[in-house]
């Protein structure tokens, strides 16, 4: 061991300050305190049973377990309530668990218990040694590595070394072409949704598919939105449905303070994206009063009379907006695509593809 | 190896080695031993000494719950269907019959509601995941506390570190599983974080989903990650730290008898076999006892995956509310340079969960090139004997917490009725705020305690009760501390700031300054001696005055 007497340290300037008057001595070990098990037999006795009575314990708990694993079950046999019910589930996984609990943990309990109680408690001592090997173990393996590297001639053969350093820094880049086919090319995916893609799309009620006609939209309501002819049926539809999603509010027009983002939409219905610009949340609290749409992820706050600007939290982008109209029957629809790629920011987003 | 066992020990009174399970272990163990030296291995490890201490079983929980995870997630993989494939749901849950679903979440409802004990097994591998993880950090924060990370522990403190954070990866992958609304917006986040990496941002999202998100491939994907690779490297990992747990010994606490070139404790064989043993069975009790009583994770009641719906209040897991934190505490930065977007308000955190995981797992080093301190230490701090370290540590613990916070704002903001802007900005503040007051404020509070102690070493316990002598004078009465008390007051190591140059630099003078200029000197022997002498004389005019009955008066009616 490199520790010296005074504390200081072999390999340079230690701020370990040396003992003023050597310290003091370590009194060693105080003298053992007798246990009551160790002084009275009665107490031995006595912990010997309360021992045994826990191991018994939980052979009562394993019996439980079993019982309850196949008379109170879920959905088949259930004592204590009907099949089939919630409460049927309720009662299996409680009769289940406290079996299975008490099985465990009086075995644990009896071990510790005889352990604490019956078991020697008197300290015994066991010396350290130094980590480090001693120096004629450590000056055989200098001469083992020596040897080996005089062997192999790793010092005579550059041209080998060389090679060998070139054909190991290649492999590692192996690697790269079985990751490249986890997934395709980002490409323009991320630029356009469903809307752009199939122009002149109706918007309809996110939960049943129904179109939405103006007349439908009342002053300060919200209406969760998809593409109506995005369906089940339409090939990977729960990817398009993650970048179509929107949302309607219709606003009194004389509370906009966004000329361009009110002319997107119609006598004050105004379509934005659901998906935060944060990190992808859908944007799904609406409060009439402030006419605010809130994220409930990480609270970023967007003014819907301003354009779905960000007035609060972590985003920086407002909501892209789908520029809306209404067609002869009255129903709201989307020419085109939203003004911006939707979802959270990425490097070239502000790129056009 | 030498084992001292106290000569005191009573021996058995029934000869052990006539008995018939005797005889029948001496043939199994021969055989053993013949084919796997197993002798060797008995005589090396059984009689090995552990210390004793409560502080030193958080490891072991995140061990045993470990187990119960590997034992609870084997059982759950013959059940759960990691697919996502679409289905339409018909089981016994009546709210959701009809709902278009994932396999995966499907699964996991059968799993619930139609399996015999699958809501238990459910419900034990999350609550053991949560336990896992609570364990690992009080465990790891025992350990920083203790300087038990010192040489020559500063490789195990790694090991350690690194499981701590596989655990995290463990318990993000497997909450992600069932594919449900709460589960499925963590993944579209971690989705959000990766696009938002400059240039490689959105090749890696398209790399995890397979292609957009969320795609079909994402849960097989995080099932083959938190079912196989996580847990090799966690159990790999964990044969690492033990292996070196048995090289290095267990650190001890100071106390009388226990030196640097020893370890006082009980053996393996029985006493640990039994308590350690036993404990495991305890841990699993306890989980089985939550799991039975305690609903976690309803994915039933957030519904299917759907990229359009969430729910407000949305938490993820404790051990992962720090990362959250930030995402909702950070402004909204983001500029654009040359038509490219830097969102400052991603880098900004993604960066910092790197500084606070790397200013953990790095402390050991930064500590030892402070101190020039290369001696092998396996004799603990008392956490107030290292005011800066423990202040240090109580800053990182405050960060995270503020931080976890920060991740509950709704929740808070409805339950104290507060705006949730207000409470944003507070978290805001208190993220640069609270942690060098508590640096502070523990700091001091450990001069506090060392400055008591001290009094304590040099003139014993105070009694309350204290003695007017005829001149007027009043003492208290100091009940003297034995040779084996006063040893915990005083044996520990002292530091004194570096002056730079004859091999200081002068940032690491000013590093050593900073950690040990505020420091309370440690009793000598010389001041113990006049401290007793002193003590010797007042005892002396306190008898006087007492006749060397100490009682007061009113015990003395009372007897």
């Amino acid at each position: 061991m490199n520790n010296t007497s005074d504390g200081s340290s072999s390999r340079g300037i230690s701020a370990v300050a040396p003992k003023e008057g050597g310290g003091f001595p370590n009194p060693g070990l105080p003298p053992h305190t007798p246990r009551q098990a160790d002084l009275s037999k009665s107490a031995e006795k006595r912990a010997e049973r309360i021992v045994a009575a826990m191991f018994l314990l939980s052979v009562v708990g394993t019996v439980v377990f079993i019982a309850a694993y196949f008379v109170v079950t879920p959905t088949g046999m259930n004592i204590f309530a009907e099949e089939g019910t919630s409460s049927a589930l309720w009662w299996s996984n409680l009769v289940t668990g406290l079996g299975f609990a008490v099985a465990m943990f009086f075995i644990g309990a009896a071990a510790v218990h005889w352990a604490k109680t019956l078991m020697p408690d008197e300290e015994m001592v066991e010396e350290r040694h130094d980590i480090r090997s001693s120096d004629e173990t450590r000056e055989a393996a200098t001469d083992i590595i020596n040897d080996g590297l005089e062997e192999s001639g790793i010092t005579r053969r550059p041209l080998i070394v060389t090679a060998m350093v070139a054909s190991l820094v290649a492999l590692p880049i192996a690697v790269l072409a079985p990751l490249s086919t986890l997934g395709p090319l980002p490409g323009n995916k991320l630029h356009h949704t469903f809307w752009g893609q199939h122009p002149r799309q109706r918007l309809a009620r996110d939960h049943d598919g129904t179109p939405i006609k103006l007349s439908d939209v009342a002053m300060n309501s919200i209406f969760h939105v998809m593409p109506e002819g995005l369906t089940h049926e339409t090939p990977h539809h729960i990817e398009e449905r993650a970048k179509a999603a929107a949302v309607i509010v219709r606003i009194d027009p004389k509370l906009s303070k966004n000329e361009e983002s009110a002319s997107m939409g119609v006598e004050g219905v105004l379509a934005f994206s659901k998906i935060c610009t944060h990190v992808g949340c859908p944007v799904a609290l609406y409060e009439q009063q402030t006419h605010h749409m809130l994220c409930p992820c990480h609270q970023s706050t967007f003014d819907v009379t301003d354009g779905a600007k960000v007035i609060f939290g972590p985003a920086h982008r407002p909501l892209p907006q789908l520029p809306i109209e209404v067609d002869d029957e009255g129903y709201l629809l989307a020419p085109g695509d939203f003004t911006e790629p939707i979802g959270p920011s990425f490097w070239n987003i502000h790129k056009d593809k | 190896m030498t084992t001292t066992t106290p000569s005191t020990r009573k021996q058995s009174s029934t000869a052990l080695s006539d008995t018939r399970a005797y005889k029948l272990g001496a043939v199994g163990g021969d055989w053993l031993d013949q084919r796997a030296a197993g002798g060797g291995f008995v005589k090396f490890f059984a009689r090995k000494i552990f210390p004793d201490h409560w502080s030193f079983m958080f490891g072991e929980v995140a061990l045993y719950s470990f187990v119960i995870l590997l034992i609870s997630g084997t059982f759950l993989t013959m059940f759960f269907d990691p697919s996502m494939e679409e289905v339409v749901y018909n089981g016994p849950y009546v709210p959701l019959q009809g709902e278009t679903m994932s396999r995966a979440y499907e699964s996991t409802l059968e799993i619930s509601f139609e399996l015999r004990g699958g809501l238990l097994f459910r419900q034990m591998h999350h609550w053991a995941c949560l336990v896992f993880m609570v364990a690992i950090f009080v465990h790891m924060f025992r350990v920083f506390f203790t300087g038990a990370f010192r040489k020559p522990r500063e490789l195990n403190w790694i090991v350690g570190f690194t499981l701590m954070v596989l655990g995290m990866v463990a318990g993000f992958t497997g909450y992600s599983l069932p594919d449900d609304v709460l589960s499925g917006n963590g993944v579209r986040i971690i989705d959000g974080l990766m696009k938002a990496l400059p240039v490689v941002g959105t090749y890696l999202s398209m790399l995890l989903f397979g292609g957009e998100f969320p795609g079909t491939d994402i849960i097989p994907r995080l099932f083959t990650i938190h079912i196989l690779l996580v847990p090799a490297m966690i159990l790999g990992l964990i044969g690492i730290h033990l292996v070196l747990l048995v090289l290095h010994k267990h650190t001890q606490y100071p106390g009388p008898g226990r030196t640097e070139r020893n370890v006082v404790g009980f053996p393996v064989f029985p006493v640990y076999a039994a308590k350690a043993g036993g404990f495991f069975f305890l841990v699993f009790g306890i989980i089985t006892l939550i799991s039975a009583t305690t609903s976690i994770n309803a994915v039933w009641v957030y519904g299917p995956y759907d990229p359009s719906p969430v729910s407000a209040g949305s938490q993820p897991d404790w051990y992962m509310l720090w990362t959250d934190g930030l995402l909702r505490l950070i402004p909204g930065w983001e500029f654009t340079i040359f038509g490219y977007v830097i969102s400052l308000n991603m880098l900004i955190p993604f960066a910092f969960y790197g500084l606070l995981l790397g200013s953990l797992a790095l402390y050991p080093f930064l500590e030892a090139w402070v101190t020039g301190d290369d001696r092998e230490h396996h004799v603990n701090d008392l956490p107030y004997n290292t005011p800066v370290r423990t202040g240090l540590g109580v800053a990182w613990i405050m960060t995270y917490l503020i931080m976890a916070l920060g991740a509950t704002n709704d929740l808070i903001a409805i339950a104290l009725q507060l705006s949730i802007n207000d409470l944003t900005w507070l978290f805001r503040v208190a993220f640069f705020v609270v942690p060098p007051l508590a640096f502070f404020i523990t700091k001091r509070l450990c001069l506090s305690i060392q400055r008591q102690k001290r009094e304590k070493a040099l003139h014993g316990e105070e009694t309350s009760r204290v003695v007017r002598t005829e001149t007027g004078e009043m003492l208290e009465i100091h009940a003297p501390l034995s040779d084996y008390d006063r040893w915990v007051l005083v044996q520990h190591d002292d530091y004194r700031p570096l002056a730079a140059g004859k091999g200081v630099s002068s940032l690491r003078a000013k590093a050593s300054s900073f950690f040990f200029k505020d420091r309370i000197e440690p009793v000598t022997p010389a001041e113990l001696r006049a401290a007793l002498e002193h003590a010797g004389h007042e005892k002396h005019v306190i008898d006087e005055a007492t006749g060397g009955d100490y009682r007061t008066p009113a015990e003395k009616v009372v007897h």
